[in-house]
């Protein structure tokens, strides 16, 4: 029972160590250095090739961490149907700005977030009666269904052959964004806002009731913490971000998409993203989508720096996967915490590092 | 009616073996309280070594027992590389973990055997039964026969060995049964032993039915719901839900497929699996776990 004074006692301590606090070590001006260099340097400067092959798979991978991290890392349900979300998220944004004329896309992504918020309080109607492993059932379900109903039903891509989408005109105040910069300014600006509304909610009381369920939900519900409504606002909260996410994915980076793009590959790569990057964390599955994006381009490169042969290019996919599966359970054995959590001892250790080594 | 009643026994047999997947969870399940989602890796990984070994003249006994030391010596490098350093840590992330197993595990059988599908001739011919009226598939037969003697043997050995009793004690209570000096980490390797040997058999059955492929490792997502019908603990429930699965996904299919267009085989198990859990979230064996705070 050692364990669950522990956790009892973290929770507590965490309160009152944090109360209502920007992010430690954040200051004003590196905030505003970084949105300047992020929004106006990169753009300027940025070649065709790393928008559309690095940068905007970036953003919005780490997007769709953070609708993960929401409901993984902050309200400890396990979900393996993330990709299901990310899904219904693009039919929806498509099929709004597809059949409402003259509806703005940020309107059209907002909405097909909230559409998709409704899905998955739906998906996480199970989670009030079972916990656990029981879950992935519910989200496995959604994962596998949802492309079903879209390649099934001819209207949800609008009568296509075999259930392709593509992305619609993007012009947002009559600036027309389908050009790489654009796209990725498209991108950069709503995974910019969506994930400081993140922060901000598990910051605040909802979050706090999120750590209670996921650190001890029988203590929450004897607490007289409302278990049910937290559950299933960590669902809804996750699957609007991960919705947007899924239209980014379809709109700004592929362009066409079938119902399949979103399969349980892509599902586990979104959740080892967040076990990478650092269960819990906002600032994580950047990193961990950095990683995951540029893992496949490292192999290659080493691949083709060694002796010849020395990787055959076909077991290029293998070695990821071994290298990717490796990385998971050291990570989870030696930093639960993730590649944040390393940066952030890096970070302390370099203040300190004339007086401690 | 007797379309019906071929169909029903198509969909039993198909069921037995999606029982011989979720046997080897069952295994893991019940002595370490790990949901192993590796499963179907280990199962990819036995079937691709030991078809790779025939193909490379190895008799088909000396394949055999070369397959199950692999298994073993997987078995042994999980005890030491995933389960000790992350005992006593929540069991999702031990899930979490054995999901980056399974990753390893799917990644090094295609890197050391290559990603071709590979044929596997057991010499059971595969040729349709007259019994009574019906036609029965002989190879299911003798599936069905191996999962049921595999079904006795593993609750002979749970009911009757000293292993066994040592197993269940540790299934029971890991803290009591370390007090009275049970060695966790051996009864883990032989659970995960017996798992890898378990993979083995349904690795074979399954490879001689639809070649030796990738596709063997996603048949974890048929096992799946057949679990949570089941329960995660009790073999005889992963039998039961086997069969119950494979019967009434078949029967879907055929009498509620074309109603809805085809192709509700990969959906359907699960929202059965959903049902049966709104009703009874331990699954139908599972027994029901009471929280202390």
């Amino acid at each position: 029972m050692t364990t669950t004074f522990d956790v009892a006692a973290d929770w507590t301590a965490a309160s009152q160590a944090r109360p209502w606090r920007a992010p430690a070590g954040a200051v004003p001006w590196a905030w505003g250095l970084g949105a300047l260099l992020a929004f106006g340097l990169v753009p300027a400067l940025g070649s065709d090739y790393v928008f559309s092959a690095v940068l905007v798979p970036w953003l919005v991978l780490s997007l769709a961490g953070v609708g993960q991290n929401l409901l993984t890392g902050c309200a400890g349900q396990l979900s393996v149907g993330s990709a299901a979300f990310m899904c219904v998220g693009a039919f929806a944004s498509y099929n709004l700005l597809l059949r409402v004329p003259g509806l703005p896309l940020p309107a059209a992504l907002a909405l097909g977030g909230a559409i998709t918020a409704l899905f998955g309080a739906l998906v996480g109607l199970p989670s009030l009666r079972v916990r656990g492993f029981y879950l992935i059932a519910a989200t496995l379900a959604a994962q596998f269904f949802v492309p079903w109903v879209f390649v099934r039903f001819g209207w949800f891509s609008n009568f296509d052959a075999s259930g392709v989408i593509s992305a619609p005109p993007l012009r947002v105040a009559g600036q027309d964004l389908s050009h790489p910069a654009g796209r990725y300014l498209l991108t950069l600006t709503t995974t910019a806002v969506l994930t400081l509304a993140a922060g901000a909610l598990v910051r605040g009381p909802l979050g706090r009731q999120w750590q209670a369920v996921r650190d001890m939900e029988t203590a929450a519900a004897v607490m007289g913490l409302p278990v049910a409504a937290a559950k299933l606002s960590a669902f809804a909260a996750s699957s609007f971000v991960l919705g947007v996410a899924g239209a980014l994915w379809a709109f700004a980076y592929v362009g066409t998409v079938e119902p399949h793009g979103f399969d349980l590959a892509r599902s586990f790569q979104v959740l080892f993203i967040v076990i990478l990057g650092g269960l819990g964390s906002i600032a994580g599955p950047f990193l961990g989508a950095a990683f995951m994006v540029l893992l496949p381009i490292a192999l290659s490169n080493l691949a083709g720096a060694g002796p010849a042969g020395w990787i055959d290019a076909g077991n290029l996919p293998n070695a990821e996967k071994i290298v990717v599966g490796t990385l998971i359970i050291v990570f989870l054995v030696r930093e639960p915490d993730g590649l944040w959590k390393l940066v952030q001892t890096g970070a302390r250790r370099c203040r300190r590092w004339p007086l401690r080594p | 009616m007797d379309f019906f009643f071929e169909v029903l026994v198509g969909g039993l047999l198909a069921g037995v073996m999606y029982s011989m997947v979720a046997i080897g969870f069952v295994l893991v399940h019940k002595a370490s309280g790990v949901f192993n989602f590796a499963q179907g890796a280990m199962v990819l990984f036995a079937a691709l070594t030991f078809v790779s070994l025939v193909e490379r003249g190895w008799p088909f006994a000396a394949a055999l027992l070369a397959t199950l030391v692999a298994m073993v010596g997987v078995a042994v490098a999980v005890g030491r590389g995933v389960l000790r350093p992350l005992a006593a840590r929540p069991p999702i992330v031990l899930f979490m973990a054995t999901l980056g197993l399974s990753f390893v595990l799917e990644g090094l059988a295609q890197w050391l055997w290559g990603a071709q599908v590979h044929a596997l001739d057991l010499g059971i011919e595969d040729t349709p039964l007259d019994m009574g009226g019906l036609l029965v598939s002989r190879f299911d037969l003798v599936a069905a026969g191996v999962a049921a003697a595999l079904v006795a043997v593993l609750s002979w050995g749970f009911h009757r060995t000293r292993a066994g009793l040592a197993l269940r004690a540790v299934a029971d209570d890991p803290l009591a049964a370390l007090a009275v000096g049970i060695d966790l980490e051996r009864v883990g390797r032989w659970v995960w032993s017996a798992a890898g040997a378990v993979a083995l058999v349904a690795g074979l059955l399954w490879g001689a039915r639809t070649g030796v492929q990738f596709s063997l490792s996603l048949i974890v997502l048929k096992a799946l719901p057949v679990l949570i019908i089941g329960g995660f603990s009790s073999v005889a429930g992963a039998l039961a839900g086997g069969l119950l699965v494979g019967a009434s996904e078949k029967l879907a299919e055929v009498y509620a497929g074309p109603l809805l267009g085809g192709g509700i085989e990969n959906w359907f198990p699960y929202v059965l699996a959903l049902l049966c859990l709104c009703w009874r979230p331990q699954g139908l064996f599972g027994e029901p776990r009471v929280q202390r705070i």
